[in-house]
């Protein structure tokens, strides 16, 4: 792990343009932030929604990223996707921009709604990224098939998204999200909207899926005991200006029943979390 | 639809009950002035049977519009200028080529201020000012301007059909346009998807209960554009040059069997749009 605020190394190389700078670095790392900032120029004034952030993603890790609205958390995922541009500092996802992530289909993104087009059925949602990449008939539908079965819907492919509940729906978007085989998964809040008891069945969903596909996973919530339960790596930020405070590595092992969440080392680590988050809001 | 039966049969009866009621009252002067003047004396009920039967009475009854609209629709050849379904298709014609060119022009107007910087700022004040100039005022200068260079017969009257319904189409198809959310937006640029893709699967499909809507005032508008632009043309043909001529020789039964026909076909039209409009969005599963 490579936290903290000597990166020169890293550092030294810019959004892409020297590429073999990366190299390196992705064959570990494969998200890699150095002094991040991010300020919103707004009618108000700037707003300062990520400073100084350094952070390393490494391979098949599950990073989830916590703390109060506000702390810049979704504004670093969606900087790592491409869909915002930092101030200053650097980003690279596996050894390149952002950008050209985007443009190479390198991470799939879960939003925190599931944003099914209810013009499509679940297949045909499903085969849109797909369509998007100009992937072949025979091939769609064997990739439908096969997310399908991933995320448990298999028999929904003819369905419309409104005879779904909405767990359904969130299982369908990520199934969505992992049709095009990225190997990076950008979560946002994925069950934010979603009951107590549906949430616990998505998460332990999520984690057998991730056991299955071995994908790098980064996960925005606001929950504690789902940063903890579905975590190999918790990253506390706090607002104003939003930054990192804390970063826990989990000592929870691999597998892991719901039961897990009554056991000292969950509630451990769940103290230190909830300590850091104290912390943060602390120092405002 | 058996539910709304019943209530739509009641509020037409008594709409027919109240159009007698009305043509008794509106028609009485010219049946006590005659009576006056032969002599005679009207009992109540010669007074309404005169009432009802006038030749050109302020306001013709309901079984004398009904009467000759039957004749002049099945009982006259369709080909005779006498029929009412004759000058109905002229009508209708230049209808439905308005309403293509209106919603054409709406839709490729709708994309460009969608996708366009300058035509977002600039283009919209233009339509809503076009639509606040009186339609009666322009029609005759776009029919004699038209005639002028040259064109004649149905595409000046598809032009004003054009120009009145293209703007509910734009006004629909750019709130339709930009339905989509931010969130559905950025969904589509973490695929990097084109411009040409976005539009495509997204934007147009999720436009398409608003372009329904849009169509509807549309063909309505349409209609009225095309009886419009028929009457600078001199009276020839067309549901609008019945209005006219039945105005000029105080033919009221003429007038108003026009007038109803023209409703009807309006309706008709409205109707067939609400049915591709069910069938589409059932389909896509929007209904």
């Amino acid at each position: 792990m490579a936290f903290g605020n000597s990166a020169d190394v890293m550092a030294s190389k810019t959004d892409g343009a020297t590429p073999i700078g990366g190299r390196d670095a992705a064959t570990e790392a494969v998200i890699s932030a150095r002094n991040l900032d991010l300020t919103f120029q707004t009618n108000d004034g700037p707003i300062h929604a990520l400073k100084d952030v350094n952070l390393d993603i490494n391979k098949g890790e599950f990073v989830s990223f916590i703390g109060p609205s506000g702390c810049g958390k979704t504004t670093f995922l969606r900087v790592m996707a491409d869909l915002e541009q930092p101030t200053g500092g650097t980003v690279t996802v596996n050894g390149v921009s952002p950008q050209e992530a985007r443009r190479s289909r390198a991470y799939g993104y879960v939003f925190q709604a599931a944003g099914l087009y209810p013009w499509r059925t679940i297949g045909g949602n499903i085969r849109l990224p797909l369509e998007i990449m100009g992937i072949s008939k025979a091939e769609q539908a064997e990739r439908v098939a096969r997310v399908l079965e991933l995320v448990e819907l298999a028999g929904f492919e003819k369905k419309f998204p409104w005879q779904l509940s909405g767990g359904m729906q969130q299982r369908a978007s990520i199934a969505r999200a992992l049709s095009f085989d990225a190997d990076i998964l950008l979560m946002d809040e994925p069950f934010g909207a979603l009951d107590e008891i549906v949430r616990d069945h998505l998460n332990e969903q999520l984690l057998k899926l991730w056991a299955r596909t071995r994908k790098t996973v980064a996960f925005v919530t606001h929950s504690i005991p789902e940063a903890v339960y579905l975590s190999t790596k918790i990253v506390v930020m706090s607002p104003r200006p939003g930054r990192i405070t804390d970063v826990i590595d989990s000592p929870l092992p691999h597998d892991r029943p719901l039961e897990i969440r009554e056991t000292p080392e969950f509630l451990e680590v769940a103290h230190r979390v909830r300590e850091g988050l104290r912390a943060g809001h602390a120092d405002v | 639809m058996r539910q709304s039966f019943v209530p739509v049969l009641t509020v037409l009866t008594f709409l027919v009950v109240l159009w007698y009621a009305a043509a008794v009252w509106l028609n009485a002067p010219w049946a006590h002035d005659r009576a006056t003047r032969s002599g005679e004396v009207l009992t109540t009920q010669t007074l309404i049977a005169d009432t009802w039967s006038q030749d050109k009475p302020k306001l013709p009854a309901p079984h004398q519009v009904a009467t000759e609209i039957w004749q002049t629709t099945v009982e006259k050849n369709i080909t005779s200028k006498r029929s009412l379904v004759y000058h109905a298709w002229v009508t209708l014609s230049a209808t439905l080529l308005g309403f293509v060119l209106g919603t054409g022009l709406g839709v490729l107007l709708a994309i460009g201020i969608v996708y366009n910087r300058v035509m977002d700022m600039s283009v919209m004040p233009w339509v809503i000012a076009s639509q606040t100039i009186p339609i009666l005022a322009i029609a005759p200068m776009i029919i004699v301007v038209l005639n002028a260079v040259g064109v004649s017969g149905l595409l000046p009257k598809a032009m004003i059909s054009m120009y009145l319904s293209f703007f509910p189409v734009v006004v629909g198809m750019v709130k339709g346009l930009r339905s989509p959310d931010a969130m559905q937006l950025d969904q589509m640029r973490t695929w990097h998807a084109s411009a040409a893709q976005s539009f495509w699967k997204l934007r147009l499909p999720a436009s398409m209960p608003y372009l329904f809507t849009s169509l509807k005032i549309g063909m309505a508008a349409s209609l009225v554009g095309a009886i419009v632009g028929e009457l600078p043309t001199g009276a020839v043909a067309g549901l609008g040059a019945r209005l006219l001529a039945g105005s000029y020789y105080g033919q009221t039964i003429q007038i108003w069997s026009a007038l109803l026909v023209a409703a009807a076909l309006a309706a008709a039209l409205v109707g067939i749009i609400g049915i591709v409009q069910r069938v589409t969005l059932k389909r896509m599963g929007m209904s």
